[in-house]
């Protein structure tokens, strides 16, 4: 029996800092040591923290160690692990790990809801997901629960989505189990792509099966036989560990037909997308499955009535689909003990930009920006002071360091005093402006002119009347764009300009902008 | 090459995704161009274009749709090494300015071209979600972050030399 397990954090971000090549070395090591029948090697997914180099755990010490180099895996076995000696240079600060555990009341791992197997698991084998209660829930549900009680005990646990929109789960699964039809599907969101996020990506390269049997599960209450996960055609990592974690249930008959013995047949296929953040937006992602290009439908008739092929559809987002075991195990009451009494649970928060531990942190609903950039993110490095905050991705709002208490969403984008308000705002334009399907007017058009009036305007060729036109443009999106995604664009435009107009008035008074990233538009050799 | 052997390739092809992931009819269009394209390299020529909607048995113009609608496809030839620059503000304020700058002078294209010995192609893509290591690039499946200009320039000399060995 092996004592000590040396966990080995692996990701896609992880593994570009070597982490496959630091594993190896550990096991290389232990082997030379003549620790091999003392010490585990695995590979486990992300904690979530990202600093310099890979985090390493040893358990069951509880130790979590940075390694940046070839000599501190040598540092760690042969001191750690044959002299059992702490390398406390190595160390990280046990603050930041519990930073990363949910509650300040209960720094316990069973708060950890969505986050609960990743970096503690190895996705890639199923036995450890079952060893840590993975199928318990489907398992609950086909043998002793009607698929109307697992909507119920949904509805009471106020679960609400996780993808943006925030409709209650329950009630989706509720609407969808009562449309009448002989065919219904379960399909998951995973096409995430809203600059910032990746908390989704984490979860499936993490612990993939998780997804795969609340989507079971889904199947069960409303009546659906087949499923589809829509991935990101970009995201590797995530559709190889989907792949082998699907292909793994269907071995072990959590897939496929009479599920458990049970009369319960459920299939499970993954779709990859093709590079276009739209397919984010449910009904984009429901054409693209069907093999069309993404562009959105007109609502109502929603997917829970009329969804793929038609057919009632369930669509949840990945982090969505990952509280739903956990609920079914621990029941609606335990999860509304956690985050505020309209919504529930927690949330998985990535903190970007200029901060000093990027990473994500999963923390009741309801944490406000002040304490995600200071206690869970450290603060700003190099002793730089707050300028804005980002919440919730490109299509969120800017906001100053003194509205710091308001409620968000998602992505905690930190930008400090170097940053200018203009360029921000022109890159988040040109972001929307390339992602624009192309398929109503006051998107299409309303991100082009957005860009080329914040372009004159960052080149000192701007007026003031252009601001009250940026305004114009943005009310008109909200108003009449045909989809989320034209009418979001709004938010970040608005809100920019309204708190940061002092910026945007130097920049139209040609004054040098002292903070700016551009200076002087430089010429940029662009040959065609 | 021969022409004929590739096009059954890609008939096999389509042929087991079909077997392996269909549920419903016409479910599997992306799936299949997302692997036919890897058999061209990047892009994907008409002929095959035709064979795939054949065999799925969808108008080739829906095909053309679907291949000119998303960023992933293309109908033209691109380099052997596509390098694919995140252009959100993530990567954007930690540095990203500078690494595509560096890509532009050292590559000597802009957006959507081409270099001319047809190694690379430089492309714009959304987030990769992999902003905790920003800047991020990711050249062909490989991710490349925490970058810096010289570690650009680096990464690009490696390729030229691979992509030069290869032909």
């Amino acid at each position: 029996m092996k004592t000590q397990t040396v966990l080995v954090s692996v990701d896609s971000g992880s593994v570009l800092k070597g982490a496959r090549y630091y594993k190896e070395l550990f096991q290389e090591l232990v082997n030379q040591y003549n620790l091999d029948s003392m010490v585990e090697v695995l590979e486990t997914g992300s904690l979530g923290i990202y600093r310099e180099g890979v985090l390493v755990s040893i358990f069951p010490d509880g130790v979590y160690y940075e390694v940046c180099s070839k000599d501190d895996v040598e540092k760690v076995v042969s001191e750690h692990l044959l002299k059992g000696r702490a390398v406390s240079a190595l160390m990280i600060d046990e603050e930041i790990i519990k930073k990363n555990q949910p509650t300040e009341e209960a720094k316990t791992s069973e708060t950890r809801i969505v986050l609960r197997n990743v970096g503690v698991i190895d996705p890639l084998v199923i036995e450890e997901y079952i060893a840590r209660d993975g199928y318990m829930a489907l398992g609950k549900v086909l043998s002793a629960m009607k698929p109307s009680d697992v909507i119920d005990i949904l509805k009471e646990s106020a679960l609400r989505g996780r993808g943006g929109a925030g409709f209650p789960t329950g009630k989706k699964w509720e609407f969808t189990a009562k449309t009448d039809s002989d065919v219904k599907y379960i399909l998951c969101n995973a096409d995430e792509g809203e600059p910032g996020t990746f908390k989704d990506r984490l979860i499936m390269e993490g612990d993939p099966h998780a997804v795969i049997e609340a989507m079971a599960i889904a199947g069960y209450s409303v009546g659906a036989s087949k499923g589809y996960i829509y991935i990101r055609g970009e995201y590797y990592g995530s559709i190889d560990n989907l792949n082998k974690a699907i292909q793994d249930a269907y071995e072990w008959g959590f897939l496929g037909k009479n599920i458990l013995g049970t009369s319960f047949s459920f299939d499970l296929t993954i779709r990859l997308g093709a590079g276009a953040y739209i397919c984010g937006e449910e009904t984009a992602l429901i054409e693209s499955i069907e093999g069309k290009p993404g562009r959105p439908r007109f609502k109502p008739p929603y997917p829970p009535v009329a969804g793929l092929y038609q057919k009632p559809t369930v669509v949840n987002n990945v982090e969505t689909f990952a509280n739903v075991p956990w609920i079914i195990l621990n029941g609606a009451k335990a999860f509304k003990e956690i985050g505020t009494p309209s919504s529930s649970g927690t949330k998985v928060f990535t903190l970007v930009g200029n901060i000093r531990n990027r990473g994500l942190v999963e923390v009741p609903m309801g944490t406000s920006v002040f304490d995600l950039v200071y206690r869970y993110g450290g603060g700003l490095p190099g002793g730089k002071s707050l300028k804005m905050v980002q919440t919730g991705g490109t299509a969120g709002t800017f906001i100053r360091p003194d509205q710091l208490n308001v409620k968000l969403d998602g992505v905690i984008l930190v930008m400090d005093e170097d940053s200018c308000s203009v360029e921000a705002a022109k890159v988040a334009m040109e972001f929307f402006e390339h992602e624009s399907c192309g398929k109503c007017t006051p998107c299409r058009e309303g991100t082009r002119m957005a860009v080329s009036i914040l372009e004159g305007i960052s080149k000192g060729n701007g007026k003031e009347s252009d601001l009250d036109l940026l305004l114009r443009i943005s009310d008109t999106m909200e108003e009449t764009a045909f989809c989320g995604l034209g009418q979001a664009v709004a938010m970040p435009l608005r809100s920019i300009i309204e708190n940061f107009r002092e910026d945007f008035l130097k920049h139209i008074r040609k004054e040098p902008c002292p903070v700016c990233v551009y200076e002087k538009p430089k010429k940029r050799k662009t040959p065609a | 090459m021969v022409v004929d052997q590739t096009l059954e390739k890609v008939k096999d092809i389509i042929e087991a995704v079909k077997k392996e992931q269909s549920l419903e009819e016409g479910d599997i269009l992306i799936n299949c161009l997302h692997k036919v394209q890897d058999v061209y390299q990047n892009f994907v020529p008409s002929e095959a274009a035709e064979i795939v909607a054949e065999s799925l048995n969808v108008p080739l113009s829906k095909v053309y749709e679907v291949l000119t609608f998303y960023t992933m496809f293309s109908t033209k030839t691109r380099g052997t090494f596509i390098i694919r620059v995140c252009n959100s503000l993530p990567c954007h304020v930690t540095g990203g300015a500078k690494i595509i700058e560096t890509l532009f002078e050292e590559l000597k294209v802009g957006f959507g071209g081409t270099t001319e010995d047809g190694l690379f192609t430089l492309e714009k893509t959304g987030c990769l979600g992999l902003c905790g290591v920003g800047p991020v690039i990711m050249i062909n499946d490989q991710f490349y972050g925490n970058l810096t200009p010289e570690r650009v320039v680096e990464i690009i000399a490696g390729y030229r030399k691979k992509g030069r060995a290869g032909t």
